[in-house]
């Protein structure tokens, strides 16, 4: 899978390290560390003990160690985890199809193109995601073109026998929920396949047309490989928001496409069930980085970035 | 901990669509709201007095006289708004009377949401920087439970007796002795005739079951609106139905979402696609509809005959509030007719305070005669009050109606 670190010559052995401790470097990372431990370890720490604790709003919670929440937690909200992985997961292949062509196109085009172009792709950002989201209500309303296309052409048939959609509407469907996540998190995933394509040699591309290496080769040998630091972050940062996410869901979706984000948001602000929706977040989390860590490990990005 | 919890929080509600009633906390918000919630202490200490009696909230000293100052958290877009300047007449006219500068912040855009943002400092014992907000009657239930809001010195309040009867006397808070009503509302049904094939849709039954209206139709995510209207429409009494009433109700509704009727649930973001027709029916309140029936005045509003819910939102002042007599005089003011008068004819939502009407046909005949927003006598006889729920039973039918909703 990996042909592109044989490219490069490899660096011989560092010099043997003295013995005396720089504290520089050590200095430099405080800050970033201070701000880790403080938004990072001590919430993960408070939300951990949160879980285990029981009691109501009115007598305060109590630290009780109470495992079987988990068991609930998983026992009650399997369905939504799944549908949550699942919904991501798509929108997460949708946003590569669309993005990798879009990027190689980006980072094909010479000066001031491709400036204008990737701000084009980062433009939607300067408007918030909720306002972006609300947006695709309006595009995939029932009397406007989109819809009433999708009619003509029976795309939403087509949609009804695959179980996307409820009935002859785009809008409150896995469909529309699916759309937009992929639309949300598209920039995450063309950024860094972007910087990936950047950076491929041109020499290398025509040292393969010099070898009789037909397109198709030359990107399944070439392109491809050396892109795949661009696909595997690309792929991490769009799969991990869009299975959190719950906005797409709740705003373009139905009452049969909830995600885990939205049971979380309803156990902790409306049922008042702390330790519940803390529990629900850590299965959340656990589950997402061993998704990760094992695509992680057979994309064997240790070579790659 | 607290600034902490103060960023996490503001970074997770900043998010939120500022829409009356929309309950949107940020992406990372449950998370970095739960995170808000750790380390949460017993009883409040703000509460002075213990027993099993509801414990009542301490007080700050009343710095009115020397800061002649009143911070108010309300709702947005539920204020009269001059559409010129963006002044708000009637605080204007407050400050000019009494020398009373108002603080008004529109940061009450959902009970649950604004309850996460203040308990914490209610339940330290802090002041939450706010002398008075408005807030819905159970969410009023759970603060007098709590110990969280003050009681009225009713003597600064002269204008109360112009509260109208029916609203003195609530299950919540008997004598109305720590809260007082802002504005009313129906929850009642909307249409859209073009969506439903010029159909009416009249009754609850018919808004869960009708097949015209399949996928089409959305109810609140305020627990007593949607599942009180159920409860009505299967002859049961609000002020007095029992677990098994309401479990009735739930699995009522979960028959017609699982059969696919409902499309979603919602805040009172259902009024943009009610009015577009992407919903042809939903639960509705009466202040949304009558906006939205000036721009399309073809869409349909019916308070069901087996009854509508009436709430109010109710000015509560929290413990620990530094202005107390300020905001005394405040609420004082706008139980004033002529006063009330305006902001209704803004808002378009029910006037708790008597002599309204009779202002409002001298200076705005059409909103007078509009019977959702001046409803005579046989029109508030059909609409009943969710009762007071206790700790346990608002977990266990909170917990029953987010399985439903958002489940």
């Amino acid at each position: 899978m990996s042909s592109g670190s044989a490219v490069l010559p490899s660096a011989g052995r560092p010099p043997a390290r003295r013995a005396r401790v720089n504290w520089v470097p050590y200095a430099l990372l405080l800050p970033g560390l201070l701000w880790l431990f403080v938004f990072f370890v001590v919430p993960m720490i408070t939300l951990a003990s949160q879980s285990l604790q029981e009691g109501d709003v009115d007598n305060g919670y109590t630290f009780t160690g109470n495992v079987a929440v988990y068991g609930q937690a998983l026992q009650n909200y399997w369905p939504q985890l799944l549908r949550s992985i699942g919904y991501s997961a798509t929108a997460t292949v949708l946003a590569l199809l669309l993005g990798y062509p879009l990027a190689y196109f980006i980072a094909s085009r010479r000066g001031a193109w491709k400036n204008i172009l990737l701000v084009l792709v980062i433009a939607p950002f300067f408007t918030s995601f909720l306002i972006r989201t609300l947006a695709w209500q309006t595009i995939l309303a029932d009397d406007y073109l989109p819809a009433r296309f999708a009619r003509a052409i029976h795309f939403t048939d087509l949609l009804q026998v695959l179980n996307l959609s409820e009935n002859s509407s785009l809008l409150s469907s896995k469909f529309a929920v699916i759309c937009g996540l992929t639309y949300n998190f598209l920039p995450f995933m063309i950024l860094p396949l972007f910087t990936s394509l950047d950076r491929l040699d041109g020499r290398l591309l025509e040292a393969a047309r010099d070898l009789y290496a037909t397109p198709r080769e030359t990107f399944r040998h070439i392109t491809w490989p050396l892109s795949l630091p661009g696909v595997v972050a690309g792929t991490l940062l769009t799969f991990i928001p869009a299975a959190g996410d719950y906005i797409n869901s709740k705003l373009l979706g139905n009452t049969q496409t909830v995600m885990i984000g939205q049971v979380i948001d309803a156990q902790f602000l409306r049922v008042l069930n702390y330790p519940l929706a803390a529990a629900l977040s850590f299965v959340l989390l656990v589950l997402i980085l061993s998704l990760v860590t094992a695509y992680v490990r057979r994309a064997g990005t240790e070579e790659l970035v | 901990m607290t600034e902490l919890d103060n960023l996490a929080l503001r970074a997770a509600l900043s998010r939120g669509v500022l829409t009356r009633r929309t309950a949107m906390a940020g992406g990372a918000g449950a998370i970095a709201l739960a995170l808000a919630a750790c380390g949460s202490k017993g009883k409040n200490p703000t509460a002075s007095g213990s027993g099993s009696a509801a414990p009542s909230a301490k007080a700050a000293q009343d710095m009115s006289d020397s800061e002649k100052l009143v911070n108010w958290s309300n709702w947005p877009e539920y204020i009269d708004v001059d559409d010129k300047t963006q002044a708000r007449p009637t605080l204007v006219a407050f400050t000019k009377k009494t020398g009373i500068k108002v603080n008004y912040t529109e940061d009450y855009n959902d009970n649950d949401e604004f309850y996460a943002k203040v308990r914490p400092l209610l339940a330290d014992g802090k002041d939450t920087g706010r002398d008075v907000w408005c807030s819905t009657d159970w969410m009023v239930a759970r603060l007098i439970r709590q110990g969280y809001v003050q009681k009225f010195d009713l003597g600064n309040i002269p204008n109360h007796k112009n509260v109208d009867a029916s609203l003195m006397d609530v299950e919540f808070d008997k004598g109305r002795l720590y809260s007082l009503p802002w504005q009313s509302g129906f929850a009642g049904i909307a249409y859209n005739p073009a969506a439903t094939g010029g159909k009416k849709v009249e009754s609850i039954d018919q808004l869960l079951t009708d097949p015209a209206l399949k996928g089409k139709v959305t109810l609140l995510t305020e627990m007593r609106d949607t599942v009180g209207l159920v409860m009505m429409a299967m002859g049961k009494k609000l002020a007095s139905f029992t677990d098994a009433d309401f479990n009735a109700a739930i699995d009522e509704l979960k028959k017609a979402k699982d059969a696919g009727q409902i499309k979603g649930f919602t805040g009172n973001e259902y009024t943009k696609p009610l009015a577009s027709g992407d919903t042809a029916a939903c639960m509705a309140w009466t202040g949304d509809v009558v906006q939205l029936q000036a721009d399309n005045p073809k869409l349909g509003y019916v308070l069901p005959k087996t009854g509508a819910t009436l709430w109010s939102d109710n000015f509560v002042i929290p413990a620990m509030a530094k202005h107390k007599k300020n905001a005394e005089t405040l609420i004082n003011y706008y139980y004033d007719p002529a006063v009330m008068a305006q902001v209704v004819d803004y808002v378009n939502y029910i006037s708790p305070v008597q002599g309204t009407k009779e202002v409002l046909q001298k200076a705005d005949p059409s909103v007078a005669s509009n019977p959702l927003i001046i409803p005579d006598a046989a029109t508030l006889a059909n609409t009943q009050v969710f009762r007071g729920l206790t700790a346990a039973e608002e977990t266990k039918y909170s917990a029953a109606f987010a399985d439903l909703s958002a489940g």
